[in-house]
């Protein structure tokens, strides 16, 4: 009986994270949150599902929408009656937690990836994400959302966002 | 640091009363002086120098809320009170932040014609923000497990703010004549404060004890160190040992600059505190 409990709980945590897939961070749209490396952990116990989520920036005014994203989402699920979505910081989000797969769709997006396994002290160097170019100068390291920056291609004369390492 | 051993949750810490009240003292510190500094940076919106600026300083300053958030939420969970009642319902004197923050950013009010001091936002956000990395490098170590794990999330963001003010900073520091002397009535005027940044309040010896933070002469000596090498760097003089107010912050004394703030940011929250946002 128990062991059928599990097997249950298994597939509906499964479908969970099929639907997350569907969740995007409404600031960057072209990638999930699952992509993003945000879902830590999805539980589901007595039909409540329990989601945590590893913020990227703290101050980050999108995480109340996309916690009340989550939440519609699977509750649309049969077998789940309430989603309880919480921040953690254990682990702590980084930007090599962005899947290897997403980096393209940012890039498409028109936002240079963050470098892969920065360390204190690096230097960083962004390529332009239309042409590839190196030439390229950060105009404001704030951007229009705290994670990313603003920068010029000097090739290619574009403006274009990137998001910062976060190590 | 204290000989106290490590405090994992919230449940453990409760067990013990001295050790709450320390800890909730140092969090109203810590989130006070967060919370008060970034809503001066949000009275910068639509006045910073440029379009860019004024889009990143919003950006700063929303960051930094959050990282208040994060501290009042921790007060919520050890039974304090509800995190948003925290930050727009006490009185001036329950506040705990340095009189540095509350200043105001200059002449005049943000809806009344402003004449802001961008020269006093710059020096005060990259001082006080030298002294944040200090402090969340020593809460790395804290005995209260949680406040670690916010601390190293915070300093993966704070970084970045400090960059922007070093770039401000180095930028002004080697300008013209009117941008170097008005960076150094700044600094004047942000030193005379500057001293109580790292000042632990009435229960300082215990906050010390159980090893929640380092003690204040640590955090002061390495924060002082961290910012002459910061100050050289750029060609400032440096000021040397920084004066404290006359009002004691952390005792919950304050400015009548505090007190309009705090009615000016809490005047909707107040029409309807039970109200869903």
């Amino acid at each position: 009986m128990a062991q059928e409990g599990m097997h249950v709980h298994d597939g509906l945590e499964a479908t969970c994270w099929e639907l997350l897939q569907q969740v995007t961070d409404p600031e960057i749209p072209v990638i999930s949150m699952v992509e993003m490396g945000m879902i830590h952990q999805v539980r589901v116990e007595d039909g409540v599902a329990h989601v945590d989520v590893l913020p990227t920036f703290v101050g980050c005014p999108a995480l109340e929408i996309m916690k009340k994203n989550i939440a519609e989402k699977l509750t649309e699920v049969e077998g789940i009656s309430k989603v309880e979505v919480q921040f953690v910081y254990d682990p702590a989000w980084t930007s090599d937690r962005i899947a290897p797969e997403a980096r393209g769709k940012l890039k498409s997006f028109g936002i240079a990836p963050p470098p892969i396994d920065f360390k204190p002290g690096d230097i960083w160097e962004v390529a332009c994400p239309y042409c590839d170019s190196p030439y390229t100068q950060i105009d404001n390291l704030f951007g229009p959302a705290a994670c990313r920056s603003i920068l010029y291609c000097r090739h290619c004369k574009n403006p274009f966002e990137a998001l910062k390492p976060i190590y | 640091m204290g000989d106290f051993s490590r405090v994992e949750t919230v449940e453990a810490a409760k067990q013990n009363h001295e050790y709450t009240q320390a800890l909730t003292d140092l969090l109203f510190q810590l989130a006070d002086d967060d919370f008060i500094l970034a809503y001066r940076g949000s009275e910068w919106l639509g006045l910073a120098p440029h379009i860019e600026e004024d889009v990143a300083f919003s950006s700063m300053s929303q960051d930094m809320m959050g990282h208040a958030v994060m501290f009042y939420e921790m007060l919520e969970q050890l039974g304090v009170g509800k995190a948003d009642d925290l930050a727009q319902l006490r009185a001036a004197d329950a506040f705990r932040n340095a009189i540095l923050v509350e200043r105001k950013n200059g002449e005049g009010d943000y809806n009344n014609d402003p004449h802001y001091d961008w020269a006093y936002a710059i020096v005060r956000s990259y001082v006080y923000g030298l002294h944040k990395q200090v402090r969340l490098e020593a809460l790395l170590q804290s005995s209260y497990v949680p406040l670690t794990l916010v601390s190293r999330k915070m300093l993966t963001e704070h970084r970045y703010h400090l960059m922007h003010w070093q770039v401000w900073l180095k930028q002004l520091a080697n300008s013209t004549p009117e941008a170097r002397q008005r960076l150094e009535a700044a600094i004047e005027k942000v030193w005379k404060d500057a001293g109580e940044l790292s000042q632990l309040g009435p229960n300082a010896d215990s906050i010390a004890r159980y090893g929640l933070i380092a003690a204040e002469d640590e955090l002061k000596q390495k924060w002082l160190t961290l910012a002459q090498e910061n100050f050289e760097k750029v060609g400032l003089v440096w000021p040397g040992e920084p004066g404290v107010p006359a009002e004691r912050g952390r005792h919950g004394q304050h400015t009548a600059e505090l007190v309009q703030a705090l009615a000016t940011l809490s005047e909707v929250y107040r029409i309807d505190p039970a109200a869903s946002w």
